[in-house]
C-alpha cells in the first residue's frame, strides 16, 4: 500500500520543470500526479510515476537532487464528504498528515497523503473500509 | 611512524648549523640583487645599505620589502637577475588586475626546485615505488610542471595528465594503479565525488597519498577529501613569485608545513605596522629567497596570513612550520566593516553534514550598502522533501554563519554541482562591488 514518490529539488530558474518532464518523456515513463512546494527562492516537486526506480535513474544522471519518499494514496468518490470522512479517521485516531494533494483518477478523486506514520495511516483507514491504491495499480497508469 | 627523510642533513638541523647556512647565502644574495636589479639597487641605497654591510640573515628586519606591485611595475623581466640567456624557463600567474606575474627560472633553480618537491613528496611517503597522477594544471601555471620535476626526482613513475577531463583521469586512476594524486583540493573533492558518483568500488582505488594545495582549505575538507579517497590528504604550500608548489610541505603529523628555509626564509610582519612579529603570532607571512638565481626577492609579501612554530616536530624535522593559512590577505573580504575569509564559512558548512561544501560567497552594493549572499549546494544525499526542514537548515546555516562571522548572510541553498567547480582553483568569491 506504500507508494514511492519522487521529490526533486528545484531552484526557481526558468526551464529547469521543463528539463525534468523532457527526461522523463524520452525515458518513457508517465506522470500520474504531481505537486509543487514552493518556497521563496526553490521549490520542491513531488511526482508520482509509472517507474519510479527507473526515473530516480535518470533523473539522477541529469544531475538532479532526487529522493524518494513513501506516501499513501487514498481513493476518495465523487460525493460530498468523501475527503472529510477519510480525515475524521484520521483525526480521531490522532495522526497528523505532513502533506497531501489530490489527483482524479478515472471516475473517482486520488489523494495522495504523506505522514511520518504512514503505517498508521494504512491499518486505520483499512480498518474503516477505505479504499487505497496498491503500488501496482500506479505503475499500471 | 616515521617515515623517509629526503634531505636528512638539511631538514633535521639544528638551528646554529641552518644559521650559518643562511647567513652564507643571504650575504650572497644581497651582492647578486645589488650588483644586477637596478630595482633593489636604489632601494637599498636609499637605506644606505651596500653589500659589504649584510653578513647574517639577522639583519634581514632592516631591509626593504617587495610587493607584487613591484613585479608588475618591473613586468616582464625587469626583476630579473640573470641575462635572457641563462633563464631556462618562464612561468606566469594570471593577473585578475592587468598584467601577470612573471617568473624566472635558471637551470639551477628548476634543480632547486626539483629538490624541494622532492623533500615534499617524500614527507607524503611518495618514493619510486609510487605512481603519481599530477593532475594540477600544466602550463604557465606552476603547479603540474613544479610537482612533475620533483616525483621524477624522487623516482616515482609520472603521470602528466594535467587538470580536468575527469572521466580520463578516473579511467587511469584505476588502470594505472595510481597511488598518489596530485591537484587542487577543490578537484580532489570533485573526482572523489565523480567516483562515488559512478558507483566504483573504493577497493579498486588504490590512492595512499594526495599532495594538495595551490588554495586555503580547511581540516574539514581534508576529512570529506581523505574518506572519499581513501587517501592521507597533505598539504603542500607555494607561490609562484617564491618558487611554486614546495616553499614548505606538511609531514606525516599534520602539524603544520615545515619550510625550506635553507632556500626560503619565511618572516611573520603585522601587516599595517610592517613590524616583525615572534613566533606564534598570527600577521602576514614574507620570504626571502636565499638561492634562487633568475629572480630572487627580497622580504616578498606573500599576503597570506599565517603563524610559524619553532619547536621541533615529531617526525624529527627542525624546520620551522607554517600554519595552514588563514586566506590570502587578498582574499579576505571586508563587507560593512567585518574581515570575511571565504575559508570560515567552508568550515561551517563542513561541520554541518546536511550541506555540502560547495559554496559561493556573493557580494553586492546597493544604496551604499553591502550585502553577502552565500549559495549553497544542497546535498543530494541528505534533504527532505518538506519545505520546513529545508526551511530549518537554511536557517540552522544562517545562523552558525552569522555567530561565525559577526555578520548575516542570505543563505541561497541550490541543486547539486551548479556552483562551478574548477578544475583549476575554486571560484568562491564573486564581489560585484568592484565593478561600481
Amino acid at each position: 500500500m506504500i507508494i514511492k514518490q519522487l521529490s526533486v529539488f528545484l531552484e526557481d530558474k526558468v526551464g529547469r520543470l521543463t528539463e525534468i518532464t523532457r527526461i522523463l518523456t524520452e525515458n518513457s515513463i508517465n506522470i500520474t500526479a504531481f505537486s509543487i512546494a514552493d518556497a521563496a527562492d526553490y521549490g520542491i516537486v513531488r511526482f508520482i510515476v509509472s517507474n519510479p526506480d527507473a526515473a530516480v535513474k535518470v533523473l539522477k544522471e541529469n544531475k538532479f537532487a532526487v529522493n524518494v519518499t513513501e506516501v499513501v494514496c487514498l481513493i476518495v468518490p465523487h460525493k460530498p464528504g468523501g475527503l472529510y470522512q477519510a480525515l475524521k479517521i484520521l483525526s480521531d485516531n490522532n495522526i497528523t498528515v505532513d502533506y497531501m494533494y489530490a489527483f482524479a483518477l478515472e471516475n473517482s478523486a486520488t489523494v495522495v497523503i504523506r505522514s511520518t506514520s504512514n503505517d498508521e495511516v494504512i491499518r486505520v483507514l483499512q480498518e474503516n473500509k477505505m479504499k487505497l491504491l496498491k503500488a501496482s495499480d500506479i505503475y499500471k497508469i | 611512524m616515521i617515515l623517509m627523510i629526503w634531505n636528512e642533513f638539511i631538514e633535521t638541523a639544528d638551528r646554529e648549523k641552518l644559521t650559518k647556512i643562511q647567513d652564507e647565502r643571504f650575504a650572497k644574495m644581497i651582492e647578486r640583487i645589488y650588483y644586477n636589479v637596478p630595482f633593489y639597487r636604489k632601494k637599498l641605497q636609499e637605506k644606505g645599505i651596500g653589500p659589504q654591510d649584510i653578513t647574517r640573515i639577522e639583519q634581514l628586519n632592516e631591509l626593504p620589502f617587495t610587493v607584487k606591485a613591484d613585479l608588475r611595475d618591473n613586468y616582464p623581466f625587469g626583476l630579473f637577475t640573470v641575462p635572457q640567456s641563462e633563464v631556462v624557463r618562464l612561468h606566469a600567474s594570471s593577473g585578475t588586475t592587468g598584467k601577470p606575474t612573471v617568473v624566472g627560472y635558471s637551470r639551477n633553480d628548476i634543480q632547486i626546485w626539483s629538490e624541494v618537491v622532492a623533500r615534499s613528496l617524500t614527507m607524503a611517503n611518495i618514493s619510486k615505488s609510487d605512481i603519481i597522477q599530477v593532475a594540477y594544471g600544466y602550463g604557465l601555471f606552476t603547479g603540474g610542471l613544479g610537482v612533475h620535476y620533483g616525483a621524477e626526482k624522487v623516482g616515482a613513475s609520472v603521470i602528466p595528465i594535467s587538470g580536468g577531463n575527469t572521466k580520463k583521469q578516473i579511467q587511469l586512476m584505476l588502470d594505472f594503479g595510481s597511488t598518489a594524486l596530485a591537484c587542487t583540493p577543490s578537484y580532489a573533492a570533485y573526482l572523489g565525488e565523480s567516483i562515488q558518483k559512478e558507483g566504483i568500488d573504493k577497493k579498486q582505488i588504490r590512492l595512499k597519498s594526495g599532495i594538495f594545495g595551490a588554495e586555503p582549505w580547511t581540516n574539514e575538507l581534508r576529512q570529506q577529501v581523505e574518506s572519499l579517497l581513501g587517501l592521507k590528504a597533505y598539504d603542500i604550500y607555494g607561490l609562484s613569485e617564491i618558487i611554486g608548489p614546495g616553499v614548505s610541505m606538511e609531514c606525516e603529523c599534520q602539524n603544520g608545513m615545515h619550510i625550506f628555509e635553507d632556500h626560503f626564509v619565511p618572516e611573520i610582519i603585522d601587516p599595517d605596522t610592517l613590524q616583525v612579529l615572534p613566533y606564534g603570532q598570527v600577521g602576514e607571512l614574507v620570504f626571502t629567497t636565499l638561492t634562487k638565481e633568475a629572480m630572487p626577492l627580497l622580504r616578498y609579501r606573500t599576503r597570506d596570513l599565517t603563524r610559524l612554530h619553532v619547536d621541533k616536530c615529531e617526525c624529527g624535522r627542525t624546520l620551522v612550520r607554517m600554519e595552514k593559512c588563514l586566506g590570502r590577505s587578498d582574499d579576505m573580504l571586508i563587507i560593512r566593516g567585518v574581515n570575511v575569509f571565504p575559508s570560515q564559512v567552508e568550515a561551517v558548512l563542513l561541520e554541518m553534514n546536511e550541506a555540502s561544501p560547495h559554496y559561493q560567497l556573493v557580494v553586492e552594493r546597493e544604496n551604499n550598502l553591502d550585502s553577502l549572499e552565500i549559495k549553497v549546494e544542497i546535498n543530494e544525499h541528505y534533504w527532505s522533501d518538506e519545505i520546513k526542514i529545508i526551511e530549518g537548515l537554511r536557517k540552522q546555516i544562517q545562523h552558525s554563519i552569522s555567530s561565525t562571522l559577526g555578520l548575516t548572510a542570505k543563505i541561497t541553498l541550490v541543486e547539486p554541482l551548479t556552483i562551478t567547480r574548477s578544475e583549476g582553483k575554486a571560484k568562491r568569491v564573486i564581489d560585484n562591488r568592484k565593478k561600481i
